[in-house]
């Protein structure tokens, strides 16, 4: 069975490019546009692992993304991807225990990530 | 030309020489700086000779690897942070080591190179980290003068001229390693979207030139008696195409006595922007009705669409610069943000008015309102 994985960001063209370079792993794609798709999707889906965008119509949609899929599926992995630290200079990772209580993703992955970086992050996430 | 000094830390010679090979004949601009910026290459094979140099060289960019003879690559970085030195810190890392990259940026290094790098790579990080320093030190030249909102505008700016070329060198990253196959039929999506964003990037430019005739000291109006009529008449032609493709149908009512002291390139960007953008957030097969008016002292300009309308919080903060409505209806449209900021400044440079009714899924209204016969003196 091919693993599902949601990608979720509001700006078209990555999320385009995101789909395409997931789809060339072997994995099944749904994409969303915005928190509020996502948020619809996710009430009938259940994927394997998600990748979110951190800003889109609030700023801390990412967030709330993760907040919301772990509470249904806490098992399934999340990628943030972002590339906030690189345009506001503002720091997240994920390393500490304090940062992990309340940011519940598992990883955060810069946008400029090569595919062959991207792919292996998902299939560790994946333990495939 | 200014020249950045970038220090290369590294034990393998072999690193160092291919850094100083890569960046030796590179050069990086930006659109709006006048000079280039080119690169001063030093070396250090420990951190203990890294330090030495940047204590007397204080260079710009320093290049770091961790691991290292001596001291490590980390403590370095905390003595340039110690030292509140203005430099940027990249760490040469292999990917493995994420773990130490995430903690050096904790500590202040700005980005991280994973090793091997393609010269690509490493000239499209030093230049993304050369713009960010310049702009920095711009900043601070700024702040210093007390520009701080100038600058708020460049980073917005370098942002919006960023965000395309980011999708369009995603796109053809895809199309060179051939990820759909050999077909050039399978890219047509991809191409169809970066000259997409190109015409995009061009628009914001021409933007930009407004904007900078506009914000550059006082407004320098070219006055002379103009004939609304024929104006609009140019302004038609312009977005005839664009509405034709649309299927939008543009209706102008001008008497053709309406004379006015106006800038006949400013009044063309005011009816150009307004009503391309009637054209533009239009429903297909919409129409836009422009219609111009006088009393005794004023020229009254409505334009109205059928088209998306806005919400009202949509269109609290529409006149301002790179401000655009963002939502399903509009993620397929192309636009800068500036149009209207810059019809709004050209207005309240006359002392006009504008204002927007607009309703979601009705349409919106534009009205200005001018006086008729401008004169420096009036402003002032």
């Amino acid at each position: 069975m091919n693993k599902t994985i949601l990608i979720v960001d509001d700006d078209m063209d990555y999320l385009l490019q995101t789909r395409i370079k997931v789809e060339q792993f072997g994995f099944k794609v749904i994409t969303a546009e915005s928190q509020k798709e996502a948020e619809k999707i996710l009430e009938f889906t259940h994927p394997d692992l998600a990748i979110f965008d951190l800003m889109m119509e609030n700023d801390d949609s990412g967030f709330i993304l993760c907040y919301k899929l772990k509470r249904k599926y806490p098992e399934v992995p999340i990628i943030i991807a972002t590339g906030v630290t690189a345009e506001t200079g503002m720091l997240f990772d994920i390393t500490g225990d304090d940062e992990r209580k309340w940011i519940k993703a598992d990883l955060f992955l810069d946008k400029g990530i090569r595919a062959d970086q991207l792919q292996r992050e998902i299939n560790k996430l994946l333990k495939l | 030309m200014a020249s950045f000094k970038v220090l290369v830390v590294d034990d393998e010679p072999g690193i160092r020489m291919g850094t100083r090979r890569i960046l030796q004949n590179f050069k990086v601009d930006y659109p709006f700086m006048d000079e280039h910026i080119d690169f001063e290459i030093l070396e250090a094979a420990t951190g203990e000779d890294a330090i030495e140099i940047i204590d007397v060289q204080l260079p710009d960019i320093v290049l770091l690897d961790n691991k290292l003879p001596g001291i490590q690559g980390i403590q370095v970085l905390e003595y340039i942070r110690n030292k509140q030195y203005d430099i940027v810190v990249v760490m040469i890392t292999s990917y493995a080591s994420l773990e130490l990259a995430v903690k050096a940026t904790r500590d202040g290094a700005y980005d991280f190179i994973p090793k091997p790098f393609t010269p690509q790579e490493l000239r499209a990080s030093i230049e993304n980290i050369t713009k960010q320093l310049f702009l920095r030190r711009m900043t601070q030249t700024l702040n210093n003068e007390g520009k701080h909102i100038r600058f708020q505008f460049m980073s917005v700016l370098s942002h919006e001229l960023k965000a395309p070329l980011n999708a369009i060198e995603g796109y053809l990253r895809m199309i060179g390693e051939k990820q759909m196959g050999d077909n050039v039929d399978s890219y047509k999506e991809m191409i169809d979207r970066s000259l997409e964003r190109v015409k995009g990037m061009r628009q914001l430019i021409l933007d930009m030139l407004d904007l900078t005739r506009l914000k550059s000291g006082k407004p320098m109006h070219k006055l002379q008696q103009i004939v609304l009529s024929d104006i609009a008449r140019i302004s038609k032609d312009t977005v005839r195409p664009f509405a034709i493709q649309k299927d939008v149908d543009v209706y102008i009512t001008c008497p053709q006595n309406i004379v006015m002291n106006f800038d006949p390139g400013e009044m063309e960007i005011i009816l150009n922007n307004l009503l391309s953008n009637a054209v533009k957030y239009n429903h297909e097969g919409g129409r836009v009705d422009c219609q111009i008016t006088s009393e005794k002292d004023v020229v009254n300009i409505s334009v109205s669409d059928t088209g998306i309308g806005m919400s009202d919080e949509e269109q609290l903060h529409i006149f301002e610069d790179f401000v655009r409505v963002r939502n399903t209806k509009t993620r397929q449209i192309t636009g800068t943000g500036l149009g209207l900021s810059i019809v709004k400044k050209i207005v309240d440079s006359y002392g006009g008015k504008i204002t927007l009714q607009s309703f979601p899924d009705k349409g919106s209204t534009f009205n200005i309102t001018l006086p008729r016969e401008f004169s420096f003196e009036q402003v002032n």
